[in-house]
């Protein structure tokens, strides 16, 4: 076991040193440089003439004229060693502070999404392999086919058209309009879980359909299985058989895509989060790409695919934990 | 039964002829057959090359151009050719001519039909000479108004320009997009994956590293990435072979991964060790010799992947970080129609969410049926 964990704590660690040398790559793709856009910024349309020169200034000042191994090397020991992300230029204050709080909340929305997902998928594609070729099936795989067919964000627009059709309220935004700039309480807490669950059942929607289907492939395939027939014959009751045996392994597939699940959420999370009115990370860093403030943005990616990679190790540890065939190496 | 004996009935020829023609035929023939019987995936490929065939051949069915306006019709709402109104049935098909009014509490100007005019459809009116697929020049549409009236079937978007044609030339955009990227992913995948799987080793590992961090970072955050690095005063031709260069970069993961496993599985068999001691290169080996043996998995992929390639090309177009006006996709299309005060009182601008729908349905079960079929040797089902 201890070995196992060592072996993949390794990889993570290589993982993550070359994901954060890509990001690095995007965040200097943008032609010009911070320097160029921060002059632009802050002095266009206030009469200041810029030169050359002064741009040059802002550059040495910033450290923009190192090479780019360097910088990386700065950039990244800022992160690691103070958990500093650099200046975000569009908001004229450090990246640390842009982001802030949004950090929770998007880790709260994933979570919720998660559980949302596991919670609605798992009974569901068990209940459809124990009923296979009942009308709930059909109507499950037709469900599955649309949720891949549908993407997250215009099934966003249509709950939302729906919903005001209905209520003829706006569904959208994790907060009422009372509790956004309100310091937190039980009752902004309240706020929230109660705005929560339609971005979560959005966001969650393909990866939904997706483990719906897995969970009953394979529980179609262990429901045949010899020891299920046996534990049948020795006269284990049907609910605690299905449990036991076929119900137990079907979890496995899942466990072990949970980082995929969290990749799917976060990939569609910038474009939900548009048209929820989402204000946390996903929407801040569609904003900050549109905007090119590319040490927000760069921050932003880095974040989602730390939370990616740790949810995969994770997922491998749990599976591990679940499964005694892989802590064993079989 | 001796075959040639005089006595054999004919319903046991029949059979005898039938199972020949199986032994008989090719793979790739078993596979249609074996396509063939899957129902919901023949009407998927019909809906498929019904759609690039709409958008191939835009310049004549679309009545319009893509950025044509009328400006008597702006946001106008849908009109749909109808054989009969109160005053009266008629054989050809019309629709109600529309008169200018003012909002009385706006003020705006709105185009509202006029019941008491009829427009007849008419099939082959002359419009604005075009080229079909940029070549064979065109003066004829398929339908349309005449006497320069203006048919708009799902009705005009807020600058006035025709959805139905729009959508149109939209489809086209969008499908050359996934072809394009498919394209490039899979030549990517073909090498990436033909070299991992080849030599094996250390090359294999160090691969699969690369893999494994393209495939952790979220993808539509990471073509945001790329796409927001595209430079403001590019051309929309530019930026549209810009995307399908950015789509097919980090596409490749699932079929390189896929034909690497193959490849390791078959590198040891006797015909690669014969083609490598008759002294073939290793990439004359990998193409000629070993990929044949599992091309039709590989098609499989590639048409499960068009569907993540339209898609994010809608995601991205649709938040302002793809393809960028004048080009007209999906996805640019269904920008207009980002807010749900749009799409109540517009709700024809969300038509274009329609086709994404279903040309991803429409790949995604046409994928299937190739995966079933992809084996005609396995279980005949």
């Amino acid at each position: 076991m201890i070995r196992f964990l060592a072996e993949r704590s390794f990889g993570m660690i290589v993982t993550l040193f070359m994901v954060s040398v890509m990001v690095f790559f995007i965040m200097e793709l943008p032609p010009g440089d911070f320097a160029e856009r921060y002059a632009f910024r802050k002095f266009s349309g206030t009469g200041v003439t810029i030169t050359p020169a002064d741009i040059a200034a802002i550059r040495a000042e910033l450290g923009l004229d190192q090479p780019a191994v360097v910088r990386y090397l700065d950039w990244i020991s800022g992160i690691v060693l103070r958990g500093d992300f650099g200046q975000a230029y569009a908001f004229d204050t450090s990246v640390n502070n842009v982001i802030g709080q949004k950090v929770w909340l998007t880790l709260g929305l994933l979570f919720a999404t998660l559980i949302i997902t596991y919670l609605i998928s798992v009974p569901i594609g068990i209940y459809a392999a124990v009923r296979r070729g009942g009308v709930a099936d059909y109507g499950l795989t037709l469900f599955s086919y649309l949720g891949l067919a549908l993407p997250n964000f215009l099934l966003a627009l249509v709950l939302l058209y729906f919903a005001n059709l209905w209520f003829g309220a706006s569904v959208g935004g994790l907060f009422s309009a009372d509790y956004a700039e309100a310091p937190w309480s039980a009752a902004k807490l309240w706020d929230l879980i109660k705005h929560m669950w339609l971005p979560a059942l959005v966001l969650g929607w393909s990866a939904m359909a997706y483990q719906i289907q897995t969970v009953r492939a394979t529980m179609s395939d262990e429901i045949g299985k010899l020891n299920v027939t046996a534990a049948r014959a020795r006269g284990v009751p049907e609910r605690r058989l299905l449990l036991k045996y076929p119900a137990r392994l079907a979890l496995n597939p899942v466990v072990s895509t949970i980082g995929f699940d969290v990749n799917r959420i976060f990939s569609e999370l910038p474009i939900v989060a548009a048209v929820l009115g989402l204000t946390e990370l996903g929407d801040l860093l569609l904003k900050s790409f549109l905007d090119l403030d590319m040490n927000v943005a760069g921050a932003i990616l880095l974040m989602l695919t730390v939370v990616i990679v740790v949810m995969n190790f994770v997922s491998d540890m749990l599976l591990a934990w679940l499964d005694p065939r892989i802590r064993l190496g079989g | 039964m001796d075959p040639q004996s005089p006595t054999e009935s004919a319903a046991d020829r029949r059979e005898r002829e039938q199972r020949e023609r199986y032994y008989a035929a090719s793979q790739w023939t078993l596979i249609w057959w074996r396509f063939r019987r899957h129902r919901a995936a023949m009407v998927g490929a019909a809906v498929l090359l019904t759609m690039a065939f709409l958008g191939l051949f835009a310049e004549f069915f679309a009545p319009y151009g893509p950025t044509e306006r009328n400006r008597d019709y702006v946001s106008g709402p849908p009109q749909m050719p109808m054989f009969c109104d109160r005053n009266g049935c008629a054989l050809r098909p019309f629709v109600h001519g529309t008169r200018t009014e003012r909002d009385p509490v706006t003020l705006r100007a709105t185009a509202v039909p006029d019941p008491e005019t009829r427009r007849h459809v008419a099939f082959f009116v002359p419009g604005e000479p075009a080229r079909l697929l940029g070549m064979i020049p065109v003066s004829v549409r398929l339908f349309g108004l005449q006497d320069g009236a203006r048919l708009h079937l799902w009705g005009t978007d807020t600058l006035g320009r025709d959805v139905f044609s729009r959508t149109l030339y939209a489809t086209r955009t969008s499908l050359s997009i996934g072809v394009l990227g498919v394209l490039i992913s899979f030549v990517l995948a073909l090498v990436i994956g033909g070299v991992a799987g080849y030599f094996g080793g250390l090359i294999d590992s160090a691969i699969q590293r690369v893999t494994e961090v393209v495939r952790v970072i979220p993808i539509i955050p990471l073509y945001m990435g790329l796409a927001a690095a595209m430079p403001k005063e590019w051309s929309s031709t530019q930026v549209y072979f810009a995307m399908t260069l950015i789509l097919g970069l980090f596409g490749w993961p699932t079929l390189a991964r896929r034909i690497r496993s193959q490849l390791l599985s078959i590198r040891g068999e006797d015909y690669v060790l014969a083609a490598r001691l008759a002294g073939a290169r290793p990439s004359r080996i990998i193409g000629h010799h070993m990929l044949p043996s599992f091309t039709s998995f590989i098609i499989v992929d590639l048409v499960i992947s068009f569907p993540y390639m339209i898609l994010s090309e809608t995601a991205l177009s649709f938040v302002g970080l793809g393809l960028r006006p004048p080009a007209v996709s999906w996805g640019v299309m269904l920008q207009q129609a980002q807010s749900v005060q749009v799409i109540e009182q517009a709700p024809w601008l969300f038509i274009p969410a329609g086709f994404v729908v279903l040309a991803v349905l429409a790949f995604t079960i046409v994928g299937d049926g190739l995966r079933d079929a992809a084996d005609p040797y396995g279980q005949a089902g």
